[in-house]
């Protein structure tokens, strides 16, 4: 077999391997950790960065064509059996499944690499690199399946990893009892999520996305799959009133949990988006009322109650961060401010793409929030492994308690500062560009959404200049005398997240065209993944 | 192969544009004309010597850690304020899981009335 030949066979079953590789690897894991810690830490490194080097090759391949759709059957070549049957499981990867797979890659790279010295001087690290593996496996599986049940079972293998690297630090109450919360929560999301599923099946004896979506009739049992659907993924996405659990799990989680739990909770984003603008995208134009002689559409319905909710999600956010003075929780407030960004332009979008006048702007909001969810999730990932780093240095996370680490901590502090202007969306970071579209768009949609946002992004700025300060500048104390910069590999990490997030500032046009554009192609052209993934029927 | 002009495309937004690379050569020129402006000012600072040490009205410097201005004092005017407000937030962010869930239970419901179900 040539080279050639391997890479396109490579490709071609990609998608298994791309939930396979550290589902296996996680299995072997404690075996390698036999060995020696540091055979163990490089087979997890190998793992990651082979998986991650197999969602890139997908990348191109699916980047090279406009609009291509990889469909990978599992048992068959197609997703129907003799007799019309959608009974196999498969996967199927477009541009927006595989823009949520690059994400995951750089946080599965980054969380690794910064563990090395961050669990270092903990034990059971074999347990750890286990479930962290499980955990990627999982947040894979869920942006890679076309199947409902087995976005189900990813959901939960997802939850059950995170749950207990969440309450790792067991010799502290608050971990475990964040971790508690998470697994109450997350098994009642995925109960509800399950019992939506279970309602689709009995239905239309379907569990494939694709064959779903061209079946739905918006019966009265679809809606309440639909609510059950939305709000389930919205409470495992951070979306406020169901936030809560979110400071908790960022709050008491080691740092580089914290950083693939990012992923994870944008993958249940991702998927509440599959669910609307997928499975249930040809029936967004359904007339669901006439009040006063005006046809209110489910697009305009769903549309506003999410902005309704992004709103909250933005102010409630920003103003418990303002408040907060434990690092990391504030921190957590604040990426529950930026999940309510993306929602925003989510929510803008849904209300004006499919009306004759207003496409393009709904087009433009929902590029800005998919281009959000990726600075997001570096803006937000650098910040808490900084948060980590200063963890790490002085066994502290009260804001109060510290002051004047600029002095001993110079690298770090100047990720911090990366981080800040980033997430701030200050220029010329990444978080501007992604929020100058959704500012722009939103404000063509309704002018006060937009102020309201840019309002908030002053917020935030504030937010992080309150850390900036009292953490970092003010006078050498004294009980910090003896406190070092942290190790060469967190500093990596933090590194590698730091120079993409300057890569996409400089170049936001680069990303936007290649990656995000693909991306909101893949979630409005609904009637092409039918297609393409059943083969037309 | 990405081409150089790729690079150098501005971002467009349907009713602007962003060029984050103009915007860094406008602010190198600002940079560039405040060191100017700084250049052209008096050269009488000296270092090491009473000038550098911290004046805070002829009272004694204090400890390292009392001149520290702590996070919770900082914005104390915004959060007395707005008092109202964080009350109401406070009492909403209870750390009892039971609430968490029935916040969810009351957005399912909103959902179900909005979209007609009940």
């Amino acid at each position: 077999m040539s080279l050639e030949q391997f890479i396109d066979s490579l490709i071609q079953h990609s998608p298994a391997l791309i939930v396979a590789i550290p589902l296996i690897g996680a299995f072997l894991t404690p075996l390698i950790g036999k060995i020696n810690d540091k055979v163990r830490n490089g087979f997890v490194i190998f793992i990651v960065l082979f998986t991650s080097f197999i969602v890139f090759l997908l990348a191109n391949d699916i980047y090279s064509d406009w609009g291509k759709i990889h469909t990978y059957v599992f048992g068959g070549t197609t997703a129907l059996t003799e007799g019309g049957f959608a009974i196999r499981i498969l996967f199927e990867v477009d541009g927006m499944n595989i823009f949520m797979a690059i994400i995951a890659s750089i946080l599965a790279i980054a969380g690794v690499i910064y563990s090395w010295a961050f669990m270092k001087e903990n034990t059971g690290l074999d347990k750890y690199y286990t479930l962290l593996l499980l955990m990627i496996a999982g947040m894979f599986g869920m942006i890679l399946t076309g199947d409902m049940f087995n976005f189900f079972v990813f959901l939960e293998i997802t939850s059950i990893a995170s749950c207990a690297l969440i309450a790792f630090w067991t010799n502290k109450g608050k971990s475990v009892d964040a971790g508690f919360k998470y697994i109450v929560i997350s098994a009642i999301g995925a109960l509800f999520v399950l019992f939506a599923v279970a309602i689709l099946y009995g239905q239309y004896n379907a569990l494939n996305m694709a064959v779903l979506a061209s079946k739905i009739q918006f019966s009265f049992l679809d809606k309440i799959a639909l609510v059950l659907l939305i709000t389930g993924l919205a409470m495992k996405a951070g979306i406020v009133p169901m936030h809560m659990w979110l400071p908790d799990a960022y709050g008491r989680a080691p740092a580089s949990v914290t950083l693939i739990l990012i992923g994870a909770t944008q993958a249940s984003l991702y998927a509440a988006l599959r669910m609307m603008f997928t499975v249930y995208g040809g029936k967004l134009t359904t007339t669901m009322n006439q009040i006063a002689g005006v046809n209110i559409d489910l697009n305009l319905l769903l549309g506003i109650i999410i902005v309704g909710l992004a709103l909250l999600t933005i102010f409630i956010g920003v103003l418990m961060a303002l408040k907060e003075n434990d690092f990391k929780r504030m921190i957590a407030y604040a990426a529950v401010a930026e999940i309510g960004y993306m929602i925003l332009a989510i929510g803008a979008a849904l209300t004006t793409v499919f009306s004759d006048t207003g496409a393009a702007t709904g087009y433009m909001s929902l590029k800005g929030g998919i281009f959000h969810i990726l600075n997001d999730a570096l803006d937000v990932g650098l910040l808490f492994l900084v948060a980590g780093a200063i963890y790490y240095a002085t066994k502290e996370t009260s804001l109060n308690r510290l002051g004047g680490l600029a002095r001993n901590m110079k690298y770090t502090t100047i990720f911090f500062l990366i981080g800040l202007l980033a997430v701030a969306g200050m220029p010329p970071m990444n978080g501007f560009a992604s929020k100058l579209i959704i500012y722009e768009s939103t404000y063509q949609v309704n002018p006060i959404l937009a102020i309201i946002a840019i309002l908030a992004s002053i917020l935030l700025l504030a937010v992080f200049v309150k850390v900036f300060h009292s953490a970092f500048l003010g006078p050498k104390l004294p009980k910090y005398d003896k406190v070092k910069e942290v190790p060469k590999s967190m500093l990596l990490a933090m590194g590698i997240i730091a120079c993409i997030i300057i890569f996409i500032g400089l170049f936001p046009d680069l990303v936007v065209n290649n990656i995000v554009e693909p991306a909101v192609n893949a979630l409005t052209n609904h009637s092409s993944y039918i297609t393409t993934v059943t083969g037309g029927i | 192969m990405i081409e150089i002009q790729d690079f150098l495309r501005t971002l467009g937004t349907n009713s602007g544009y962003w060029n984050p690379l103009v915007w860094g050569v406008i602010i190198a020129i600002a940079l560039l004309i405040v060191y100017i402006i700084r250049g052209r000012g008096k050269r009488e600072y000296k270092k090491d010597s009473e000038q550098t040490k911290v004046f805070l009205s002829g009272n004694p410097e204090l400890e390292k850690e009392a001149m520290h201005v702590k996070a919770s004092n900082i914005y104390w005017g915004f959060m007395e304020s707005f008092k109202w407000l964080y009350k109401g937030l406070d009492k909403m962010h209870t750390g009892n899981v039971s609430d968490y869930i029935l916040w969810y239970v009351i957005i399912i419901g909103i959902f179900f009335i909005i979209l007609g179900v009940i």
